[in-house]
């Protein structure tokens, strides 16, 4: 595709998704720990039990 | 060629977004989400049990995410209002920063979020209390009774009071009436406390067609129903010595906020509109969140000496 018919992002559209980005992220890595220990906390050693 | 013909995008959906990260915030109306947040922990405080200070923290985290979604959606279906009121017209939606489908997507997508995670790291009695406080206060009071009643937030005020028993239910798993004496503290509080507000903002409730007190009813009737809900909220204030789950220190504070809150509101009543710069209404607005930020603090020092011994 020619350069010409992309769509060019202004400097504030990159900005403005850049800081999206990294709020995403941040949101992401923080849920993924919240279930993590949630369910450590919630299933106590029990998280072990697995039936063979 | 280009891949989409220039003529066929649409100069709105077309465009490359600007909002930030912070925007996003804005639709969660961090100020109210602070209160929901601070509210839902005195009623887990409160709650006769001592659940995991983890879990509890997931719970208070999930309990706020709730309130911030309800928030962006009524952000997104208020935008027409929002955009004519002074006070709002600077919010995210209507400023055009944020586009009102992403708006919506956004609430919707945190709705469904966080209820399920209080519901797994809970019980699903309190992800069921939040569901119904996001479903009261974006489809009952902002859809419906917000454009259609005086009364508006008389009874939406149903759902900002209803995060302390939502907080109440994900540590016991049950709804008693301690958790909803604190309900009716917030639900007596929200009539003075917003009605304070349209009397000195009414011809922005009036340009956006919001039917608020002032403009259905007039302002001295308004005055009226301020200083009986006044009375009520003092009343209401002290509920918690009476009933039994808070001690006579508490009861003789919260007598002391209401007096003063029963105070402020009669000098709305008494000024009868009559200072220009409405300082009664504007000192009575300031003091009452005051109150229910002392009310509250004062019912968390309780339930903390009571927790942990003095």
């Amino acid at each position: 595709m020619p350069d010409e018919d992309r769509v060019k992002p202004t400097e504030a559209q990159l900005k403005a998704r850049r800081s999206r980005s990294i709020a995403i992220g941040l949101a992401l890595v923080a849920f993924v720990i919240i279930v993590y220990l949630g369910t450590l906390y919630k299933l106590g050693p029990a998280v072990f039990d697995r039936a063979m | 060629m280009a891949l989409v013909e220039r003529e066929h995008i649409n100069e709105e959906a077309g465009r490359l977004s600007e909002a930030t990260a912070g925007d996003f915030i804005a639709l969660l109306k961090p100020r109210v989400m602070s209160l929901v947040v601070f509210t839902a922990f005195v009623g887990m405080v409160l709650a006769p049990a001592s659940p995991n200070p983890f879990l509890a923290l997931i719970s208070i985290l999930a309990i706020a995410v709730g309130a911030g979604a309800s928030g962006a959606l009524n952000m997104w279906y208020d935008a027409d209002i929002d955009a004519v009121m002074a006070r709002t017209a600077t919010r995210p939606v209507p400023a055009g920063r944020v586009a009102p489908g992403e708006a919506l997507g956004f609430g919707l997508f945190l709705s469904a979020f966080s209820v399920g995670t209080l519901g797994l790291m809970a019980n699903w009695l309190a992800a069921s209390l939040l569901a119904f406080t996001i479903f009261f206060y974006a489809v009952i009071y902002t859809m419906w009774l917000k454009r259609s009643t005086p009364q508006n937030i008389v009874i939406g005020g149903a759902a900002g009071a209803l995060p302390p028993v939502v907080g109440w239910a994900a540590v016991t798993g049950s709804v008693s009436l301690e958790s909803l004496v604190l309900f009716l503290i917030i639900f007596l509080w929200t009539p003075p406390h917003f009605w304070a507000l349209a009397l000195f903002k009414s011809g922005d409730y009036e340009r956006a067609g919001v039917p608020m007190m002032p403009n259905v009813a007039g302002a001295a009737s308004t005055r009226r129903q301020i200083f009986v809900y006044s009375v009520l909220v003092a009343i209401s204030g002290v509920l918690p010595t009476l009933m039994g789950f808070a001690s006579l220190p508490y009861g003789l504070a919260a007598a002391v906020l209401g007096i003063a809150f029963v105070w402020y509101s009669w000098r709305v009543l008494a000024a009868k509109g009559q200072d220009v710069k409405s300082r009664p209404e504007k000192a009575l607005f300031g003091y009452s969140v005051l109150y229910l930020f002392a009310i509250f603090a004062a019912l968390l020092c309780d339930g903390l000496i009571a927790h942990f011994g003095a």
